[in-house]
């Protein structure tokens, strides 16, 4: 009995996690490889939804081009500079306001709650909120700004040259902090209190607390919740599409690709751009988690 | 190093009194130890004369001055944590050295004091590892290592010895008692183990419920328990605790009924009126019979168990109440047989029924007694 079981519960075993991960690996095929290989294929051909021609094969036709696009690069500097920017201030905000949760002050139950209402609005909704709030002639914000005596006529903040990357990077903030508080407060919350009455009796006054235990022990999640927040950051859309989108001053990369393939119709050199979104999000992944040194799974 | 003094100390969480006014002495260079039950309040007691937790009333004084509102770092203590709390990322050398750098102390002195005091505890040899890459033993050297380069002037541990295994636990507590002598500093240990605050102990304070219920020498709380909670709490296997009815007292005597069974006291304390209940209570190693007077109870042997160097024979009276006897070597019965346990008159506690002591007994003569006995036999 034994001799005839034991190969067969072998193969069972050989089998079964694949079975059991099937259904995900169908997902996945069809939502992300699938596609993917599609963007990719597309990226090398001349194809084009307005000449009405059949798609052909040019190579690296679409990447030199794309090289020579002084349009790509004002996207990829904008990108840039909203992510770094809005990212360090998030950071910042979201490890200060989740200090300030995290200790025993009155009233933190009421701070985490409205904290978190930002988060909850969805992004293009609050876009649309702060665009009107923004607006230069029925704002509340220039109306505010008017009756406090700091401006005299209303400003189109989100039309200005300087203005609308820095409207777009308040929004940005005032939305996602919530969402490094949450990440923070829970690494927060793992570090051990008997830690800090530990360098309290060390004499750490408070600011040494902070720099030699918190920041130390919060340091992975810190540096996973920036990934999370550069990986969006990197590839952000919806901010700048209803804030400011005919604006070249505040296009972003995902903007640009958007516009090739949708309002261009240009198919391959818009897969060229969606590629390369794709390679620069992989490669700031990539060389971040390698800086950080940072485990995303743990063995 | 300082002498300590407690008086009228409270502490409330909320609605919720935990320390009900504690008063306490604790002389320069004494080793005191805080022993009660889980739960009795002696790790709020030690974290309010560190400092870590606010007093809700009375005064805490450390060399005189009270301190009630002094920060923790200036109370000049150094704590050693039940979890030992060092610090995950820093390396060995930088945990000690840690309170240190704060103290403004030149670089030269931190170095020299964090390697004598690792010389000391023989972790010369990890000095550069993370305490997680330490054994249990080696992190509680380096608690300890991190509040002795401090030179506090008194030192606090909170159940140090609780997360090591047993053989570490006796080899841990004989360096502490070791350090003890070496330092000559104060130190006040909190354990709910009374093996522990026996072996240690200059001084013992037994904690029940927020109060304190007795202080004294291990001795003086083995041999002369003042209330019924000192007298279970302390020794191992517990005192056995009888209840009894007086039946008579004249010439210096005391008649007692223990179920049917009726036994004689000598007797100088309080009047006593007859039909009063109190509470006998004779120590299991005390049942060794002598050739003064003495207390005979019998019962029937339930149990008995083979230790080798002793025997433990559980007994049952005939109303019920079991008895606990403790002899030196091998014993001969079995369960079943008719045993009468006997014990010398010297060695027996009597409480009344509010559980207080009632023979105002000193420590050591009857131990001593008992002890030369037993050696002659
Ligand atoms: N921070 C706190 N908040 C509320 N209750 C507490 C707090 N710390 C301790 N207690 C309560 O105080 C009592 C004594 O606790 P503790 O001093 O830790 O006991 P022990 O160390 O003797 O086991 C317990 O009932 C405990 O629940
Ligand atoms: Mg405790």
């Amino acid at each position: 009995m034994m001799a005839e079981t034991a190969p067969q519960s072998n193969w069972v075993k050989r089998i079964e996690p694949w079975l059991l991960l099937a259904p995900m690996l169908i997902v996945l095929a069809t939502v992300t490889a699938w596609p993917l290989a599609r963007t990719a294929y597309l990226s090398f051909m001349h194809a084009s939804l307005d000449d009405g021609d059949l798609p052909r094969f040019i190579g690296f036709g679409n990447y030199l081009a794309l090289m020579k696009d002084g349009d790509w690069w004002h996207a990829v500097r904008n990108t840039a500079f909203f992510a770094v920017i809005s990212v360090t201030l998030e950071t910042l905000a979201g490890v200060a306001i989740a200090l300030l949760i995290d200790s025993q002050i009155k009233g933190r139950g009421a701070l985490r709650a409205v904290m978190l209402i930002p988060w909850a609005i969805p992004t293009v909704v609050s876009a649309q909120m702060w665009q009107w709030m923004l607006h230069d002639q029925y704002g509340v914000v220039n109306a505010l700004l008017i009756k406090l005596g700091f401006i005299s006529h209303g400003i189109a903040w989100t039309a200005g040259a300087g203005t609308a990357m820095a409207a777009i990077i308040a929004v940005d903030v005032w939305q996602t902090t919530p969402f490094m508080v949450l990440l923070i407060l829970a690494g927060l919350q793992i570090i051990p209190r008997d830690l800090y009455e530990a360098a309290k009796v060390d004499g750490a006054p408070g600011w040494a607390q902070f720099f030699y235990i918190t920041l130390p022990l919060l340091w992975p999640t810190l540096a996973v919740a920036i990934l999370f927040r550069l990986l969006d950051a990197v590839r952000m859309f919806d901010l700048a599409y209803v804030l400011s989108s005919k604006s070249r001053e505040t296009a972003t990369i995902s903007i640009y690709a958007r516009q090739q393939l949708v309002d261009f119709q240009d198919v391959g050199y818009g897969s060229a751009v969606a590629m390369l979104v794709f390679l620069m999000i992989s490669l700031v992944a990539a060389i971040y988690i390698q800086i950080t040194k940072i485990r995303l799974i743990s063995e | 190093m300082a002498d300590l003094s407690l008086s009228n100390v409270r502490k409330a969480f909320g609605a919720l009194n935990v320390l009900h006014g504690i008063d306490l002495k604790i002389e320069d260079g004494e080793f005191v130890v805080f022993v009660g039950p889980s739960g009795c309040g002696k790790s709020t007691l030690l974290r309010a004369i560190a400092g870590l937790e606010d007093i809700s009333g009375g005064d805490i004084r450390i060399g005189g001055e009270i301190v009630n509102h002094v920060p923790p770092a200036e109370r000049q203590i150094a704590m050693v944590f039940q979890s030992y709390a060092l610090y995950p990322h820093m390396d060995v050398y930088t945990n000690m050295a840690f309170g240190l750098k704060f103290a403004k102390i030149p670089k030269d002195e931190i170095d020299r004091r964090v390697r004598k005091a690792a010389s000391i505890l023989k972790l010369d040899a990890v000095l550069d590892r993370k305490p997680g890459a330490l054994s249990g033993g080696q992190r509680q050297r380096v608690a300890i290592g991190r509040a002795i380069v401090r030179q506090p002037k008194a030192f606090l541990f909170d159940e140090p010895l609780s997360n090591l295994d047993a053989a570490l636990r006796v080899n841990t507590r004989i360096e502490i008692a070791k350090l003890h002598r070496e330092l000559g500093a104060t130190m006040i240990y909190v354990t709910h183990d009374q093996v522990e605050a026996m072996t240690l102990a200059d001084k013992i304070v037994v904690l029940n419920a927020g109060r304190i219920e007795q202080v004294g020498t291990p001795l003086d709380l083995y041999h002369a328990p003042a209330n019924l909670f000192v007298a279970g709490f302390i020794g191992s296997p517990a005192m056995n605790l009888m209840e009894a009815r007086v039946s008579a007292v004249a010439d210096g005597n005391m008649k007692l009924s223990v179920g049917e069974q009726h036994i004689s006291l000598p007797y100088s304390g309080a009047p006593v009126a007859p039909g009063a209940t109190v509470t006998v209570g004779i120590r299991p190693e005390h049942w060794i019979p002598g050739d003064g007077p003495s207390v005979k109870i019998e019962g029937t042997v339930d149990l008995v168990e083979h230790l080798g160097e002793t025997s433990i024979v559980y007994l049952r009276l005939a109303d019920g109440q079991m008895i606990t006897v403790r002899y030196p070597g091998d014993i001969f019965c079995t369960a079943g047989d008719r045993f009468v346990a006997d014990a010398p008159a010297a060695a027996v506690h009597l409480f009344d029924a509010a559980g207080q002591a009632m023979l105002g007994r000193r420590s050591g003569p009857a131990y001593g007694i008992l002890g030369q006995e037993f050696r002659a036999r």
